[in-house]
């Protein structure tokens, strides 16, 4: 089984890797990388906490081989502060509350990030709808949507 | 968990792509978005020892009318059925359908023409298809073939593409006017397969009579079912509440569901019939001018 050269830019950095065919993304993302704040939850599809931005859309990392990345830009939760500020989403999620254990949050912040880019002022059921690929075994999501509401306006 | 070892080609172009299908046959499998085939191989419910992914080639995902039918390119993203306005304004059952694809994350990678080849049936679109009389394109080493998609699903998982084929295009019929469609699912939570799906298409003669239904099961038997008997039922008829309750009846009768963790055979049999009557009721108001 051949081994592969990959160049992927992860939150603006190039980085090479020979890696096997079968590495997940996610994988190549906490274990090459050490990017941890990728969580990995359900490990099947369904919770959304491995949520990656994949040339700007949201995806899932636990989904998606490192292979198939190659010559492409990830975004992960470590991407989002810039020049040691927390992006607007962050903060929301600090001033509403929109976190209890924070399993979920990394997914969370990246889905709604991708949502505020291409909707900058989405209803709740937008909102709601959006987010119902990430999964808060909390349940927590009134004070998420109060979360992404926050930052909307803050980005506007 | 991790897929079983596996090689992974990159095909650039078709042809290419084709070639690598017809050296390894059997033991290749087409990576589209991967959102079927990926958890399945995580799972090692498959193991297959090729993989070729055909997301490097060009030229495979647009939605546009074409000669008289509607084209979908085999690796449309479900997300860009959603967001298309051709498909809000003028294929709303594809939209209907495309919106309770799994999630929104996976619709980011997920394509039409995964959902379709994977042969799955609980997936949604078969029973879509099905409803509006689609064609798909197969390409292969001889070129490409088109397939009428009631002959393309032989079995569980099984589809009428050879090893060596793709599913490169879906071509619909573009409906004539006074036409309208719907899909209605019943799952338990977003991302969840279907309890129960159904699909409803119809055109709408001058007197306001049925010309056309079609109407499509999902998760109602071994394969995606088409309700003839319900379709034919239709034709020349008003589509009024009794009409349409009994139409719903005898797509109910034609569907043969399998007891799970989502409800008994009756219980699903019973969806069927209330989900047939809602996609029909909607798909009659759509052709009436509704949105």
């Amino acid at each position: 089984m051949a081994k592969h050269g990959i160049r992927v830019t992860v939150n603006g950095t190039a980085h090479e890797a020979e890696v096997e065919s079968r590495l997940l993304l996610v994988h190549l993302l906490r274990e090459r990388l050490r990017l941890t704040g990728t969580h990995i939850g359900c490990d099947t599809t369904h919770c959304g906490a491995c949520t990656v931005l994949l040339d700007g859309h949201p995806v899932k990392s636990c989904t998606v081989l490192a292979v198939q990345a190659d010559g492409r830009d990830v975004t992960t939760v470590e991407g989002l502060e810039q020049d040691g500020k927390l992006h607007a989403i962050q903060d929301g999620f600090i001033q509403e509350h929109g976190l209890q254990c924070g399993f979920c949050t990394p997914g969370m912040l990246m889905t709604s990030c991708a949502l505020l880019k291409s909707n900058p002022s989405p209803s709740e059921a937008e909102i709601r709808a959006a987010i119902s690929g990430n999964l808060c075994r909390c349940t927590g999501y009134v004070n998420i949507v109060k979360s992404v509401q926050y930052a909307a306006e803050r980005l506007r | 968990m991790i897929p079983a070892p596996f090689d992974y080609h990159a095909p650039k172009t078709l042809s290419e792509a084709i070639e690598l299908l017809g050296r390894y046959g059997e033991e290749a499998k087409v990576l589209s978005g991967g959102q079927s085939l990926l958890p399945l191989m995580k799972l090692r419910l498959g193991s297959p020892g090729h993989v070729v992914d055909i997301g490097r080639i060009p030229d495979l995902e647009y939605i546009r009318e074409e000669g008289g039918y509607l084209k979908i390119g085999g690796r449309t993203r479900e997300a860009a059925l959603e967001t298309s306005d051709l498909i809000r304004s003028k294929y709303p059952i594809l939209a209907d359908t495309a919106a309770v694809i799994a999630d929104p994350i996976v619709r980011n990678l997920a394509t039409v023409g995964g959902n379709l080849a994977h042969g799955d049936p609980a997936n949604d679109h078969p029973a879509t298809m099905l409803a509006l009389g689609a064609e798909v394109v197969a390409t292969g080493p001889k070129g490409a073939r088109t397939i009428p998609i009631g002959k393309f699903f032989t079995g569980l998982f099984s589809t009428a593409l050879a090893p060596d084929e793709i599913l490169t295009e879906i071509r619909i019929p573009v409906p004539p006017a006074r036409s309208g469609g719907a899909y209605r699912k019943l799952e338990r939570k977003v991302g969840d397969f279907a309890t129960a799906a159904a699909a409803a298409q119809v055109t709408l003669g001058a007197s306001g009579a049925i010309e056309r239904a079609g109407i499509g099961l999902t998760a109602a038997g071994p394969v995606p079912i088409e309700a003839t008997e319900a379709e034919r039922y239709l034709l020349g008829k008003k589509g009024d509440a009794a009409t349409v309750a009994e139409a719903a009846r005898l797509a109910a009768a034609s569907a043969a569901p399998t007891a799970d963790r989502r409800g008994s055979v009756e219980y699903k049999r019973q969806m069927a019939r209330v989900l047939t009557a809602r996609a029909l009721k909607k798909a009659i108001a759509r052709a009436e001018g509704e949105a």
